[in-house]
């Protein structure tokens, strides 16, 4: 059993241009925000994102990091609309696949088990199937003969996500209410990198918690990160809520300015940035 | 007692979960959200509601259950679920768009994406909210179809057998499907709307019965819940303002 501890920065040298990158949370929840930020630094792009999108498809966006999109949505929550994603889509800055939400969840699943698809019913009768001309449909094999989508495996290189706690060994532990679709994202993933606000001794995950939130088993899991506040702007349900004003400010700022400002430097000079503008007096 | 439009509309959302039993009411935006507290409260006591997030609510906000993002997408497809959703546009099958305005592949103007639009509509009920009626909502044709109308659904033939569009409601009123060829029929005017308001705001053909009954009035508790209990701050009135009736 061997410590799977390593920085944001070694998770990101693993990683290359053209991958395929899942990424966990869900809209502008739980985004693994300090890997997606070391990702940025590190020049990656002509990615393949699948994510429940947030303000993680809205940065690597306005970098031009994504060459497509897989979502069912991109938004900020109390932003109902990412506008750097928007102003992205609306350049027509990268492919989009998209897909409706149960059809996400099933091609993860199927990607989890091992299968080229699984059946769903969703996509039929709307234009999911003339914008996506590749998928393909399956006809039930049983007397009632119906007509479902085949929901190709969504496998992917490696995948990132965020969680409260973990161990060394890559045991991950989500505390708020909601696990989205992080363990499956790690399944469908050939590697999976976990950022969490803390590590702790394994012994201690389970004595204020109860066991089923323990929601990454190690063996899916290649590296563990300790990133505290690891997912800001983001909220991290019960350790943090969404930094709204930040948030605010974000979506209100041109990009390079945005990008200036405060992804320029490392994390700690993240940190420190955000301090300041949070000293700024605002009207 | 002066009953506001705000107030017509929530009683009108309200209407759609009616003798839905035990299942599941899914709003989204403010007016649903009362709307389906309203009716938990008063005519349909079954009713599960969600906090918004992952946890199934009293209307009091007492937890009673667990539903995260998966297990709500895994109840859709059981089809124990009624859901109100919002539409960007909608036809007068009740196709609808919550992703893009213009052509997909350059959007003139992009908005959420599907979400579950289409997951929703071939599995359970979908109701539909519509804030502010107007020719860019309803429209002849919807630029990217997410929620299925009826005239896909009948395509589709047994893959579609739990589709059903129960009711859109507006700020105008109330409308249904309930014509020969499922296009969509003015089922009821909010107190203080006229017919030719409503045509006027609308991209298509509607069907209009000849005599058009009144959204219904709330009574004097359900005024009083909505008032005192539900939206004591009257944010209902930012949603849809003004029109008051004597």
């Amino acid at each position: 059993m061997g410590d799977k501890t390593m920085t944001a920065d070694e998770v990101v040298s693993r990683l290359s241009s053209g991958m395929t990158l899942g990424i966990g949370g869900w809209g502008s929840r739980r985004k693994p925000m300090a890997l997606v930020r070391a990702l940025l630094r590190a020049g990656i792009g002509d990615l393949t994102v699948v994510s429940c999108g947030g303000p993680d498809v809205g940065v690597l966006a306005a970098a031009g990091r994504i060459r497509r999109l897989v979502t069912a949505f991109v938004t900020l929550d109390s932003v109902p609309l990412e506008p750097h994603y928007r102003a992205a889509r609306e350049s027509g800055a990268f492919e989009l696949t998209e897909v409706d939400e149960g059809m996400l969840l099933s091609g993860l699943r199927a990607a989890a088990h091992r299968l080229p698809f699984l059946p769903v019913r969703a996509g039929l009768g709307s234009d999911v199937m003339r914008v996506n001309p590749a998928l393909r449909t399956v006809t039930s094999p049983y007397e009632d003969g119906e007509t479902l989508v085949a929901m190709p495996a969504l496998r992917m290189d490696a995948a990132l996500v965020h969680v409260n706690r973990a161990d060394r060994l890559g045991n991950g532990q989500y505390l708020g209410p909601d696990p989205y679709f992080d363990d499956l994202f790690c399944e469908a993933a050939d590697e999976a990198y976990v950022s969490c606000e803390r590590i702790v001794d394994t012994a201690e995950l389970t004595k204020a918690a109860a066991p089923q939130s323990l929601l990454l088993r190690r063996l899916s899991v290649t590296g563990v990160v300790e990133a505290p506040n690891g997912a800001h702007f983001t909220s991290c349900a019960p350790d943090y809520g969404r930094d709204e004003e930040f948030q605010r400010a974000y979506a209100s700022t041109p990009w390079p300015e945005f990008a200036e400002r405060f992804l320029a430097g490392d994390e700690k000079e993240y940190r420190e940035a955000v301090r300041r503008w949070r000293k700024e007096p605002r009207g | 007692m002066r009953v506001t439009r705000a107030e017509y509309c929530v009683i009108a959302c309200a209407e759609a979960w009616r003798g839905d039993g035990e299942v599941l009411a899914s709003p989204m935006g403010l007016i649903p959200s009362l709307g389906a507290r309203l009716a938990r409260l008063t005519f349909a006591p079954d009713l599960l509601l969600t906090d918004g997030e992952a946890l199934l609510v009293r209307p009091d906000g007492t937890p009673e259950g667990w539903l995260p993002y998966r297990r709500h997408l895994a109840l859709v497809a059981g089809g124990r679920r009624h859901v109100m959703m919002g539409a960007s546009q909608i036809d007068r099958f009740g196709n609808q768009n919550i992703s893009c305005i213009g052509d997909w592949s350059r959007p003139r103007r992009q908005l959420l994406g599907v979400r579950g639009a289409p997951l929703n509509t071939l599995n359970n009920p979908t109701s539909y909210w519509i804030p502010r009626h107007s020719r860019r909502v309803f429209v002849e044709r919807v630029d990217m179809v997410c929620g299925v109308g009826y005239d896909r659904a009948a395509a589709l033939g047994g893959t579609a057998r739990f589709h059903r569009i129960p009711r859109v409601v507006s700020d105008l009123g109330v409308f249904d499907f309930a014509t020969p060829d499922r296009s969509m029929r003015l089922a009821s005017l909010h107190p203080g709307v006229g017919v030719e308001q409503v045509r006027e705001a609308t991209g298509f053909a509607l069907a209009v019965p000849y005599e058009v009954p009144w959204t219904r009035e709330p009574t004097a508790e359900e005024l009083r819940l909505i008032r005192e209990v539900l939206d004591p701050d009257g944010a209902r009135a930012r949603e849809v303002p003004g029109a008051v009736r004597g």
